[in-house]
């Protein structure tokens, strides 16, 4: 670095204060910005998420009334633990989205990824920071929307304080393994754009590997062996047993370690895509 | 000795784009046989630009003016040559090096759309890690040199392009880079509110003595602004050197108004441009400049008389047209 660079600049906070510090806020700051921008769209948000209510109601219904056919349980969830499944399952449907790997395209296009490449940050926190600043608000809108499915189908749920910190952690954990899976599939632009597909067929195998259709409990034993080996279950189905049950204590540390494998796995893959992404993009694009 | 902060040597960029053919037939050969053409964007311009140094950097559309910026603040990897901003190879993107610099694009955006700028201006303190005085120092500094007072609490959303523009600029300086790279931004903004930004950036540079290099389409923006211009052209430097200079090397007339005291016929000095009662415009040789005046001044009763360089617009163009490459 010339001397011209070091003098005369101004003294920054992150030389005294450490970079964890100013890491923290940072991430303060972009969530309170995406809260003050949430507030604004409240209502919008609330039709957002009432229509997101109505995919789990047709799950609910339809299962719990298999249910009721075959007795009373399908493999041993009742039509009250569905209730429950499906009602948790609102929340962690809200806390798994995240920026969209369509928007990647976009995002390329409209220039907005050349302006965040000349600020000194990494743009994924640009993504963790505000997202997560609006799952703060989606989780106070989802309060009353709990409670009225609460009403209305009467969940079986009695979870201990273990299972309440670990689904405390667990959301925000899948929050995190969502993000950086997405980011790397969305990263793909980079190279080509014409990516649909590839984003239609991780969905789909998401949609079925997840939880999200059905709880993984009740698929074949070789969709359960599968769903191991995948990051999926640890952004749907875990958070959501883990507070349902039934689980023990040793599979919630499990699923909780298993979690943060898929968090250091997605770090690693971000960073390995990014740093060959940026250098096919500033060939190219800038 | 001036320190050079901006240190460009041979630097270019080739782009390799696909071409085809029209048709169908073409369309399915491309399927399997791609073909690619290279585009010479940026060929290989060496100059430098010390501290405080306020640049105009010139050419029509598609003469290489981003690319060459988008290689200085290192959103592009150039394919030969180098450069050093700051000491820094920009394409590396070090921290230390994008918290030094500001790049401005008239069309790009940074403030949250939806919010005041004052919350865009906290994010902004928040990633560059300003400490809190000196970064509300400069933002108060900033509200008031761009008179954004009783505009930073309205969601940007609600401000007009210009008061928009205005907002991009300071939070694009509360960082208090040295270098500005400013991509055209007095784009699309009315007469007066290029004028508020010109007289803006001439006091900014005074106060910080940050290096400025600016592209634009207005010459009013280079003429209030920079003593040097450099002119680039199908990605080649055509001129490097005072504005000033500029009219000597490609405007080989000058233009000569005089004013008798009464009409009179002054062809035989000139081509007459225009003619008002006893006031004539005439386009001369810039070489025979002195001759013609010396000529007038003893033929006529001359009121006034003025010699000036063709309108830096004009200039600029005859710049453009030419051939001739700075060697």
């Amino acid at each position: 670095m010339s001397d011209l660079a070091v003098a005369g600049e101004v003294d920054r906070l992150g030389e005294r204060e450490g970079r964890v510090r100013s890491m923290v806020r940072l991430y303060a700051t972009l969530a309170r910005v995406s809260m003050m921008e949430q507030f604004q769209y409240r209502a919008a948000n609330y039709f957002y998420m009432v229509g997101m209510v109505i995919e789990p109601v047709i799950y609910l219904v339809v299962w719990s009334t298999i249910a009721r056919q075959q007795g009373g349980s399908v493999d041993g969830y009742t039509a009250g633990t569905f209730a429950a499944y499906y009602i948790v399952w609102t929340l962690v449907r809200n806390m798994n989205i995240v920026f969209t790997p369509f928007g990647w395209e976009e995002r390329i296009r409209e220039g907005q990824l050349s302006a965040q490449l000349v600020r000194p940050i990494h743009p994924i926190h640009y993504d963790l920071g505000s997202f997560a600043g609006w799952k703060v608000v989606v989780i106070l809108l989802w309060i009353p929307i709990a409670a009225v499915l609460t009403l209305v189908f009467e969940p079986e749920l009695d979870p201990t304080v273990a299972q309440i910190a670990t689904f405390a952690v667990a959301i925000w954990g899948a929050y995190l393994i969502r993000s950086l899976l997405l980011w790397m599939l969305g990263m793909i632009t980079f190279w080509t754009t014409r990516v649909t597909a590839i984003f239609e067929v991780y969905f789909a195998l998401e949609l079925l590997l997840s939880g999200r259709l059905l709880p993984i409990g009740l698929m074949p034993g070789w969709v359960q062996d599968l769903a191991n080996y995948l990051p999926f279950e640890s952004t749907f189905g875990f958070p959501i047993t883990s507070l349902v049950g039934p689980i023990t204590n040793r599979e919630l540390v499990e699923g909780l370690l298993r979690q943060a494998a898929w968090i250091a796995i997605g770090a690693i893959g971000v960073n390995l895509m990014w740093r060959r992404g940026v250098k096919a993009y500033t060939a190219v694009n800038g | 000795m001036v320190d050079d902060v901006i240190r460009v040597d041979g630097l270019g960029k080739v782009f390799e784009v696909p071409v085809r053919d029209p048709g169908l037939a073409a369309a399915a050969k491309s399927l399997v046989k791609r073909r690619r053409r290279e585009v010479t964007a940026v060929g290989a311009v060496s100059f430098s630009i010390a501290a405080g140094e306020v640049v105009g950097f010139l050419g029509p559309n598609g003469a290489g003016k981003t690319t060459t910026l988008k290689m200085l603040s290192g959103l592009l990897h150039p394919s030969h040559g180098d450069c050093r901003v700051l000491g820094f190879q920009p394409w590396r993107r070090e921290r230390d090096y994008l918290q030094r610099i500001t790049l401005v694009m008239g069309n790009r955006n940074q403030l949250q759309w939806d919010l005041p700028a004052l919350d865009s201006f906290q994010l902004t303190r928040a990633i560059y890690r300003l400490p809190e005085r000196p970064f509300l120092a400069q933002r108060d500094e900033l509200i008031e040199l761009l008179d954004l007072g009783p505009l930073v609490d309205k969601p940007v959303r609600n401000l007009s392009l210009g008061e928009r523009m205005k907002a991009e600029i300071a939070n694009s300086l509360l960082h208090r880079p040295k270098v500005l790279f400013l991509d055209e931004p007095t784009l699309g903004l009315d007469v007066t509110m290029q004028r508020r930004i010109r007289s803006f950036l001439a006091d900014y540079n005074q106060r910080h003595g940050a290096s400025v290099m600016l592209t634009t389409h207005y010459m009013a923006d280079v003429e209030a602004l920079c003593e040097r211009v450099i002119v680039i052209h199908h990605g080649a430097i055509l001129f490097d050197g005072p504005l000033r200079d500029l009219a000597e090397r490609f405007a080989s007339h000058k233009t000569l108004v005089v004013t008798l005291d009464e009409p009179a016929d002054l062809s035989a000095f000139g081509q007459v441009m225009e003619q008002t009662g006893a006031r004539t415009t005439l386009r001369i040789e810039r070489s025979r400049t002195a001759v013609v005046t010396a000529q007038l001044l003893s033929e006529h009763d001359v009121r006034d008389l003025t010699v000036e360089d063709p309108p830096i617009d004009d200039v600029i163009e005859l710049a453009f047209a030419s051939g001739a490459v700075e060697q």
